[in-house]
């Protein structure tokens, strides 16, 4: 995809972020649709203590966690009980978009909400074991193009969710066709899919590098490709991306936020320059480093495009496996 | 070496002063509710957990003060055993052949004492095997795929009955009932919603956490306002205590015996600390033949279910912590536990979530020590409790329930849930219908459909893959024992069992 970090556009927005007209006052929320301790969460509960750092909210940010449908109660509360709310953001991630693609959210759809920005990603790969015959993605695919059901994948979503997705988007990028067909196991999380493929028992791990990190520092498991546009940073920096292997598939799990679409236009600027100005600050950079978030920022005006564009493509891909009618 | 290594990281965590007081805690509530008859150790554990929530512990933390309960609520089933002649849980049963008869005689205080100090090396022993087993079982696990997992599943659940088991058909029906409940929300294998009827609270299924403290805690107290409401039992008088150094040195071959058996009972899935506790007193029984006293007050009558039951209560842990099986009623609310801190049973948690897991063993070694001290000073305090009325147990239950299960999800939608869960388990009590297989029911149903499917995936359709490794054709063998054996050699066990205890004990 096309967005890159674009700083000069931030450090601008930051020298302007003084004159604006509207400022939070009082009490902000910040919805995490899940349980504590999941991503969510720790998008609201990190995001608000910077905010609160760089000066960004007056009072405090209060954390409501708003479990259920994968985020979709919260997103129903968004839409209907919070309509006109100018002081609550709501965490978001890959996982909503998904959801919204597949109708799993009844009768909602993107557009029902205003996307605020994103705040760094976890970026997607495509691991083997140790003693697989697999030494690089194109060989694992060019063995799904001969025979779809040749390769087997285990990843930590259900069917049809992201981490399903990731092996399709790659499969297609490669030009396999038969994308119902590829086997794909679907486990709690990525921990069990990954104890699977060190086994032996499944043939390729599809999941997030952030899951990866242990298996991958003891030798268990063969990080094929990273589904990123550039190589990561760091001590990831030796994994070949899916791109140099000459496949066009990218999957940024990004984190960021949404708020309710009827809210004033100085507070959605207000939101989106906060959000810039928090991206750039050297305290999130600390908070990514430390929990293995990678840059992802598209530009603010580009990310609600960004939103539909994957919404539609999910939607495609879902169509495709029969998952939508 | 590796092992002793983690385990002192483990000490490192469990002895931070904040998880030390949270296992002094855990220890002294596990007895106490221990000695309540009627209330086992999965009821305490799951009236606990709202309060790790309420309390936002660290998973570390939680896991420690729930490990420290059901240690103690092992504890704590001898002295209703042996005091009243009611056993406070179900494999204190066994207690009450001997116990009761010393307290009779006037030796309370003594049957108390060595119960503890057997109790103590039965739970030293468990945990020591649980140690040595766990790591090794987890590598093993690595070789566990989809086939073998549904195996071992299909074991777990042909063990459910176990050899204790009442009533087959109400466990077969407690366990279905179970699996249905855990069939709503998204069918992970094919991305589609069941069940679900567009409510958007069910989307996600119905939380473990929901549904195991309404079955136990709400429906406890429920039976508490029914029947138990206002009275206390009458004061007991323990006695002194007569023990002499030597005569529990002679008991120590007995709990040794006792500890290893209890484990070994532990470790199977299904089968528990009450076959623990039972094979225990049979074995010692046998042994020690016509030289002893049994039922009527044989010292070693008190030791050896006392040890077993102990050491199976940390065997029970291995077959959870390795392969996310439980092995009895509580681990599986252990396991639920663990399920909603993130954490996911097995190899990896080994390696991922070590502090968790050695904090975890040695606080079990801390609090096997915390329990033998608080039991034997203390057990005064402990009788005493036993006559403090319910009635100002129960708002304390209640709150604690409801405020716990708020704070989780912060949604009234599963308070609601909660209580319907608990009027249910009301209902499935009164008809005697077991709720454990149902808890089990919840958590192993999905993990064993999606294992079924994956096995049918990998190859492609052809069901014999099934039984195709040497290791899942076990399973299978070990599994038709376990659903044959009940009904052959269930019925005498019975017998015998019914014939040694005249008062049956409230079952859970």
């Amino acid at each position: 995809m096309l967005f890159k970090q674009t700083l000069s556009f931030v450090a601008a927005s930051v020298v302007t972020f003084s004159a604006m007209a509207w400022q939070p006052s009082g009490k902000v929320e910040c919805i995490a649709p899940a349980d504590p301790g999941g991503g969510w969460d720790f998008t609201c509960r990190s995001v608000g203590n910077v905010m609160q750092q760089l000066g960004l909210v007056s009072g405090s940010v209060q954390t409501l966690n708003m479990a259920g449908a994968g985020g979709g109660v919260a997103f129903a509360h968004t839409v209907s009980k919070r309509a006109k709310d100018d002081k609550v953001l709501v965490a978001a991630s890959t996982a909503t978009t998904t959801r919204l693609a597949q109708k799993q959210f009844p009768g909602m759809d993107a557009g029902m909400v205003t996307w605020v920005g994103a705040l760094g990603a976890d970026y997607g790969i495509i691991a083997v074991g140790k003693d697989s015959r697999y030494q690089d993605l194109n060989q694992l695919l060019a063995a799904v193009k001969e025979n779809p059901k040749a390769v087997k994948f285990a990843g930590g979503s259900a069917r049809g969710g992201w981490d399903h997705l990731k092996v399709l988007i790659a499969a297609k990028a490669a030009g396999a066709d038969q994308l119902p067909s590829i086997p794909y196991l679907s486990y709690n999380n990525g921990g069990e899919a990954m104890t699977q493929v060190v086994g032996g028992q499944v043939d390729a791990f599809t999941g997030d590098i952030s899951e990866a990190t242990g298996f991958m520092e003891s030798g268990d498991l063969r990080v094929l490709a990273v589904l990123a546009d550039e190589r990561l940073p760091g001590k990831f920096s030796d994994i070949a991306t899916a791109k140099e292997q000459g496949i066009d598939a990218v999957s940024p799990n990004w984190r960021g936020f949404y708020m309710p679409k009827g809210a004033s236009e100085e507070a959605k600027d207000y939101w989106v320059k906060a959000v810039d100005t928090l991206y750039t600050s050297d305290a999130w950079k600390k908070v990514m480093a430390s929990n293995g978030l990678i840059p992802f920022h598209p530009p603010a005006d580009e990310f609600d495009g960004f939103v539909r564009k994957q919404v539609q493509e999910i939607e495609t891909l879902s169509r495709e496996i029969g998952l939508l009618k | 070496m590796e092992t002793l290594g983690f385990l002192m990281d483990g000490f490192a965590v469990a002895l931070t002063p904040y998880n030390l007081m949270f296992a002094l805690f855990g220890a002294i509530v596990g007895t106490l509710i221990g000695c309540l008859p009627g209330l086992g150790p999965a009821n305490g554990v799951a009236i606990l957990i709202p309060l790790a929530f309420t309390l936002g512990l660290p998973p570390e933390t939680a896991m420690i003060l729930l490990t420290s309960v059901y240690a103690g609520a092992m504890y704590g089933g001898r002295i209703s055993s042996i005091l009243l002649n009611i056993p406070g849980d179900e494999p204190a049963m066994m207690t009450c052949l001997d116990g009761y008869p010393m307290a009779r005689k006037g030796r309370a205080a003594d049957a108390l004492a060595v119960s503890a100090v057997a109790s103590f090396t039965g739970g030293l022993i468990g945990t020591i095997g649980l140690i040595m087993l766990a790591p090794v079982l987890a590598r093993f696990a690595l070789t566990f795929g989809p086939a073998e997992y549904f195996a071992l599943f299909l074991l777990a659940f042909a063990t459910l009955g176990g050899i204790t088991g009442k009533n087959p058909m109400k466990t077969v029906i407690a366990a279905t009932l179970g699996i249905m409940i855990s069939t709503v929300g998204i069918d992970i294998s094919t991305g589609t919603q069941r069940y679900t009827f567009g409510v958007l609270e069910l989307y996600e299924g119905i939380d473990f956490i929901l549904a195991i403290v309404g079955l136990f805690a709400i429906s406890e107290l429920l039976f508490f306002v029914e029947i138990r409401v206002g009275e206390g039992h009458r004061k007991i008088n323990v006695g002194k205590l007569t023990l002499t150094f030597k005569e529990l040195v002679s008991t120590i071959p007995t709990q040794l015996r006792g500890g290893v058996l209890g484990f070994i009972a532990g470790v199977l899935p299904g089968a528990g600390a009450s076959l623990g506790s039972f094979l225990s007193y049979t074995l010692e029984k046998q042994i020690v033949g016509r030289k002893g006293t049994f039922g009527e007050g044989d010292i070693r009558g008190v030791a050896a279910p006392e040890a077993g039951n102990n050491g199976a209560s940390s065997g029970a842990l291995v077959p959870m912590l390795t392969l996310g099986v439980p092995g009895s009623g509580t681990t599986a609310v252990l396991l639920a536990m663990l399920i909603s801190l993130n954490i996911t049973p097995g190899p990896l948690m080994f390696t991922q979530n070590a502090d968790i897991v050695w904090g975890v063993i040695a606080a079990l070694l801390i609090g096997n020590v915390l329990l033998l001290v608080l039991n034997i000073p203390l057990v005064g305090f402990f009788v005493r409790l036993l006559s403090v009325p319910p009635m100002y147990l129960l708002p304390i239950v209640t709150m604690v329930a409801f405020v716990g299960i708020y704070s989780i999800s912060h949604s009234a939608f599963d308070l609601y849930f909660m209580v319907a869960f608990g009027v249910a388990g009301y209902f499935l009590r009164k008809l005697e219908i077991p709720l454990v297989p149902v808890i089990l029911g919840l958590l192993l149903g999905p993990e064993m459909e999606k294992n079924l499917g994956h096995a049918l995936i990998l190859s492609d359709g052809d069901w014999s893959i099934l039984w195709a490794s040497p290791l899942a054709m076990g399973l299978w063998l070990v599994a038709g024992l376990g659903l044959a054996l009940p009904c052959l050699v269930g019925p005498l066990l019975r017998r015998r069992m019914n014939a040694a205890i005249k008062e049956t004990p409230v079952s859970d």
